[in-house]
């Protein structure tokens, strides 16, 4: 009888770290949150929206001086860079066990890869044309 | 050492960043698409280094097979079906970012964002907005792929309602969006991912064939916006850095087709452009004559003449021309003849198309200049030489308040000594609107397939 009591116990108290092991990454992501607010850069997001913003700036400056003969290799090269979304798909297919989000991850990688090989490779194909021809 | 990681993302962003400053000249071209290729590169590793990821064999064959299926098609893909291609490839990256936010909803630990069901609600609407666009950016570029590759009719869709419908579609959206931040339910993330799959079909059907230079662009502005989505929710930097650049580049080009068309971006995406409009007096432009000559005829007036200004479009491409047309100048340049090509900013079905046609055929980049560039050096110009071009030289777009492209920069060649036009038949360009160039004086009409007629004139020289 003792043995099922402890059992028992043992179980109870498991749920109650399991628990307070939630309320601690509560806390601590309050906490983080609290450290971040007390910083002068604010919350991550407008950390990270001032990055967006300023991401926007330089790629307007530099598009504008993309010349117009080349902008077909300027999708073509962008079109590849934004597969960096790969990132992403690594880590969703990363885990050692089989789930959803893997398979999900799995997918995008082939997505994405196709888009990168593929991006860069047409771009080079493209880029290879304008060299300078000699002059006839 | 966690410091390492996100330096790492940043000389990737700093690569991005390079390899479109690259492309502001062709010399830098080829060393800024390498810039790309080795921030990929330390974008893949620095992820993969993370010790997070435990399993390789998922990723490596994933990479495998999307690396080979991408190398094969890139290097198999003929230039004049690039649009196809980058539309293709828009769509990809629309579906890899919605496979990403799912994976991301399910898993969201992994991510570092709470656990399923305990999303914090800004990661949450972080992630529906890059669903969201991510779904619109994949089914529209199928959309353009299928209008491009002609597997469905390049006119527009339209039917009564569509506005209201796309804008009843979108509320709703939002209205999803509301709904996730509280019930958190893996229904409502596939309700948002169908309804945006839904509007970007709709978004994009009723844009004509006359536009896809935009709609090209637009959607990859998407792609780009769509990245960013999942970078705020992934908290990465150089997914939000180059999801940015690639939305204002995409919107960039975007903006510079629509000037180039003279078109509100608003217009073209509203849609119904492109299709069966006549010209309002076409009827009348019917029993006029026209002067039609022959290849020889040709030959003779261009070798006589001391400066030649080609005009090339999407008739050129679609008829594999490109190659006899620089043989033909070829010809005309040894016999001291000045020769040079004019490009429309909407020539061809995407930004830059016809300037990579050219550079295929082995023109050299020097003899082809945009239309600010050579519009004023027609009036000087023996034969302006149009091939597969129609709409860009119309002169209704100068003189005719009524016509539906009134307003559009056009290469004037009409300003030439001589205009030689290709054309299989005097039906109208693309915009379906009547070319009254073809009934002036200074003109001569040369009925032929665009290929046939440069072989033609070729031989007629030599």
């Amino acid at each position: 009888m003792q043995g099922d009591e402890l059992i028992k116990k043992a179980e109870e108290m498991a749920k109650g770290a399991s628990e307070l092991a939630v309320q601690a990454e509560e806390l601590f992501n309050q906490v983080a949150h609290a450290t971040f607010q007390s910083s002068d850069g604010g919350e991550p997001f407008v950390f990270m929206f001032t990055i967006f913003v300023l991401a926007i700036f330089v790629g307007y400056y530099v598009v504008w001086h993309v010349t117009p003969a080349l902008h077909s290799p300027l999708m073509g090269v962008t079109n590849a860079i934004s597969s960096v979304i790969v990132v992403g798909a690594l880590i969703a297919a990363s885990p050692a066990d089989m789930s959803i989000s893997k398979i999900f991850g799995f997918i995008a990688v082939i997505l994405a890869s196709i888009n990168i090989f593929g991006g860069f490779i047409v771009t080079q194909r493209m880029l290879q044309m304008f060299k300078k021809k000699p002059k006839a | 050492m966690s410091n390492l990681p996100a330096l790492a993302y940043l000389v990737a962003s700093i690569c991005f960043i390079m390899a479109l400053r690259g492309l502001s000249s062709p010399e830098t071209a080829r060393g800024g698409n390498v810039f790309g290729i080795v921030g990929m590169v330390i974008a893949v590793l620095t992820t993969l280094a993370s010790p997070g990821v435990l399993s390789y064999s998922l990723i490596f064959t994933g990479v495998l097979i999307g690396g080979s299926i991408g190398t094969v098609v890139a290097l198999r893909i003929q230039m004049t079906a690039l649009p196809q291609l980058v539309a293709a490839f828009h769509s990809l990256v629309g579906l890899a970012a919605v496979f990403v936010a799912a994976a991301a909803f399910y898993e969201p630990a992994a991510y570092g964002i709470g656990v399923f069901g305990k999303i914090p609600v800004g990661s949450l609407i972080e992630m529906s907005i890059g669903t969201a666009i991510g779904a619109i950016t994949f089914t529209g570029s199928i959309v353009a792929f299928a209008k491009l590759q002609g597997i469905m009719s390049g006119a527009p869709v339209v039917f009564p309602g569509q506005h209201i419908l796309n804008a009843a579609l979108g509320v709703l959206l939002i209205l999803l969006i509301a709904l996730i931040c509280g019930d958190q339910g893996a229904g409502l993330f596939w309700a948002i991912a169908i309804v945006a799959f839904t509007i970007g079909v709709l978004i994009i059907i009723p844009i004509g064939g006359a536009d896809m230079p935009v709609v090209i662009s637009m959607l990859n502005s998407y792609s780009g916006w769509a990245a960013c989505g999942i970078g705020f929710t992934l908290s990465n930097t150089a997914l939000i850095i180059t999801g940015a650049l690639v939305g204002s580049s995409g919107a960039i080009l975007s903006y510079i087709m629509c000037k180039g068309m003279n078109r509100s971006f608003f217009s073209v995406i509203l849609g119904g452009f492109g299709g069966e409009s006549a010209g309002p007096d076409a009827d009348a432009l019917k029993d006029r004559t026209v002067r039609s000559g022959s290849a020889e005829d040709a030959a003779f007036i261009m070798k006589n003449a001391g400066s030649v200004i080609i005009v090339p479009g999407y008739g050129m491409a679609v008829a594999q021309a490109q190659h006899a047309l620089r043989e033909m100048a070829d010809l005309l340049k040894k016999e001291g003849i000045q020769v040079r090509y004019a490009i429309h900013p909407v020539a061809g079905r995407m930004p830059g198309h016809m300037n990579v046609l050219l550079a295929e055929a082995n023109v050299s980049y020097d003899d082809v200049l945009e239309l600010d560039e050579i519009n004023r050096d027609f009036a000087g110009t023996d034969v302006a030489f149009v091939i597969g071009a129609n709409d860009v030289t119309n002169p209704a777009a100068k003189n005719d308040p009524q016509s539906p492209i009134y307003g559009m920069p056009i290469l004037d060649v009409e300003k030439a000594s001589t205009v030689l036009f290709i054309k299989r038949s005097l039906g109208s360009g693309y915009a379906g609107i009547e070319n009254e160039l073809f009934f002036r004086d200074n003109t001569m009409m040369l009925f032929a397939d665009a290929k046939a007629m440069c072989e033609n004139i070729v031989k007629a020289l030599e």
